[in-house]
């Protein structure tokens, strides 16, 4: 069975299909590795898948959920103390649509508290490790997801991301992870960070399986439960192109440049441009002026909406309640019990932005900035097909490296930010290791491109030839 | 930048109860975000609308009848304290 472990998720649905292994087998197989894995990666493991999915389209292969999607009555807590043993009565759409399309959730993964973080070390149930080196972080804020398909613990599993929370952990685990154009998937049943950045998508060992989860995730379109989703114009396409001809892809100076990016990380981009280039691709700079200010503009409006939508956790309905005084004790004691420090700190970052006084000067502000970075994409997509960027500014770090200074930690979004304010997809690809660390190679196109996105990525992985397996072996190693 | 007595009126906003020690980390850290988050009053934005959300979406309606939704015993399943069809918390006024 191990060899199994070994297979993309479209090559395990193909061995079902064949007859080879049943969906009950595969799941099996899996089920034992993510119960028996020391990597903190798993919450939570189902018992079992249904066992009638050999026909379905996604053919019974089992996914990894990120803790922050509802599932009915399965424990679900964002990592966080303040959901402890919380059931939720319902089913959030992007699980509901995968398993109605033969994806099973194989069990729910670790991550930072309500998705606020970048290396899963704000989780209240303990750090995931990289596989690639167990001393390192997996990157987060779905990091458990990453960190699972990069050890072959699952095929395959879906994250968020509001500010970078797919594209950095896939980055620091060597896979595929690709945030859609906010709006393609119903947040329903996916607990609320910042809701006008928040997106779903999927975290995979290459493109092909990416686009086979996005498919699903958008196919039914526009939910009703969801005002803000909408219906994605075309249907999405298995990616197949081998070449880049013709293709014009932008580097943005500020980003590619800044002095945060490694010099690792940037040898590595630089030869996945002089890649494009060999693929026939055309490669220009480009510049997107305003993104330098896109991470201070994010740190306004993410903990402003966080710190709205938090305000729901304060032991009346359901988790956790701490206190025994009156009922504003009842609030305080249960939210500072129930909260650890960085989902504190984004609370009262986004208060302070938000109270009298300082809105215009911070949260106006930001609103401006936004439009200006929103104007900056389109400005570049009016010259250029795709812009290109490091994913990440650094390769994975080491546990409690950042822990100490919150803004070190918020510099791991430089690069993915952006694209998060402008609402635009971006993917993240393997470009290469770099001193046997994954480095992670971003592509972004304008809304709803991601049909062109997923076919350029394609091309890219095909040349590069990265080898998602070592991580899977030293998992097995750990496990044993 | 910002002190004890602001981050003492934003705790107590926000709802959460702070410790001596984490009164004195935050002012610390938020100051230093805060400073980083200014770089962008150095911007001209006087003529700029703000984006509150990037679809272009208006009045998303749908129509106006009634369906069953979540059953009372549901809905109260998770709480912490359920009591009398309603959720039981102590008087604001009880000390």
């Amino acid at each position: 069975m191990s060899d199994l472990v070994e297979l993309s998720a479209a090559q395990a649905a193909e061995r079902v299909r064949a007859g080879e292994v049943s969906p009950d087998e595969l799941f099996a197989a899996y089920r034992e590795r993510a119960e028996s894995e020391e990597l903190g990666a798993f919450l939570t493991v189902s018992d079992s898948g249904a066992d009638d999915l050999a026909e379905t389209p996604l053919a019974g292969v089992p996914l990894a959920v990120k803790d922050i999607f509802c599932v009915e009555d399965v424990p679900t807590t964002a990592a966080s103390r303040i959901l402890a043993g919380y059931l939720p009565p319902y089913t959030a759409t992007a699980v509901e649509r995968l398993a109605a399309a033969g994806a099973p959730m194989l069990g729910k993964t670790n991550m930072d508290e309500f998705a606020m973080g970048s290396s899963n070390e704000n989780s209240a149930y303990g750090p995931v490790r990289n596989p690639w080196a167990l001393d390192r972080v997996p990157g987060g804020s779905s990091g458990g997801s990453a960190a699972a398909v990069a050890a072959g613990l699952a095929p395959w599993s879906i994250g968020t991301d509001t500010g970078g929370s797919i594209r950095q952990p896939a980055a620091l685990c060597g896979l595929v992870g690709l945030k859609p154009t906010y709006g393609s998937v119903s947040r329903y049943g996916m607990i609320a960070f910042a809701s006008s950045l928040d997106q779903c998508g999927p975290i995979t060992r290459d493109t092909t399986d990416a686009a086979l989860l996005l498919r699903h995730l958008v196919d039914g379109g526009h939910d009703r439960r969801d005002s803000t989703s909408v219906d994605f114009p075309e249907p999405i396409e298995l990616p197949s192109a081998e070449r880049l001809d013709g293709v014009r892809f932008g580097v943005v100076a500020e980003l590619a440049e800044a002095d945060t990016i490694e010099p690792g990380v940037k040898a590595l981009f630089d030869q996945t441009l002089a890649r494009i280039e060999e693929l026939g691709g055309s490669v220009e700079e480009i510049s997107l002026p305003h993104t330098e200010h896109g991470l201070s503009a994010y740190y306004v409006l993410a903990p402003a909406e966080a710190s709205a939508n938090l305000s729901r956790y304060d032991g009346v309905r359901f988790g956790m309640r701490a206190g025994d005084g009156d009922l504003l004790s009842l609030y305080e004691r249960t939210r500072s019990e129930g909260f650890r420090a960085e989902v504190k700190r984004r609370i009262m970052l986004g208060t302070y932005a938000l109270s009298s006084g300082y809105y215009e000067a911070y949260y106006g502000r930001a609103q401006r900035v936004r439009t200006k970075i929103a104007e900056d994409f389109r400005a570049a997509f009016d010259r250029v097909d795709l812009v290109v960027t490091p994913t990440s500014p650094s390769v994975a770090f080491r546990l409690g490296e950042r822990t100490q200074d919150p803004m070190a930690m918020y510099m791991s979004d430089y690069c993915t930010v952006p694209m998060s304010l402008a609402g635009v997809p971006a993917i993240s690809i393997p470009a290469g290791l770099s001193d046997g660390l994954p480095v992670g190679f971003q592509i972004t196109g304008p809304a709803f491109s991601e049909n062109r996105m997923l076919d350029a990525a394609h091309a890219l992985e095909r040349a590069i030839g990265f080898d998602t397996s070592p991580p899977r072996r030293g998992a097995q190693a750990v496990a044993t | 930048m910002i002190d004890r007595e602001q981050v003492l009126h934003v705790a107590r906003l926000a709802r959460l109860e702070l410790s001596e020690a984490e009164v004195e980390r935050m002012a610390t850290e938020l100051s230093g975000i805060l400073d980083h988050i200014e770089r962008i009053g150095e911007l001209d934005l006087d003529h700029v609308e703000p984006t509150s959300h990037v679809v272009a979406l208006e009045n998303v309606l749908r129509a106006d009848e009634p369906e069953s939704s979540l059953s009372r015993e549901r809905a109260l399943a998770g709480a912490p304290d359920a009591a009398d069809a309603g959720f039981r918390v102590p008087s604001p006024g009880a000390s």
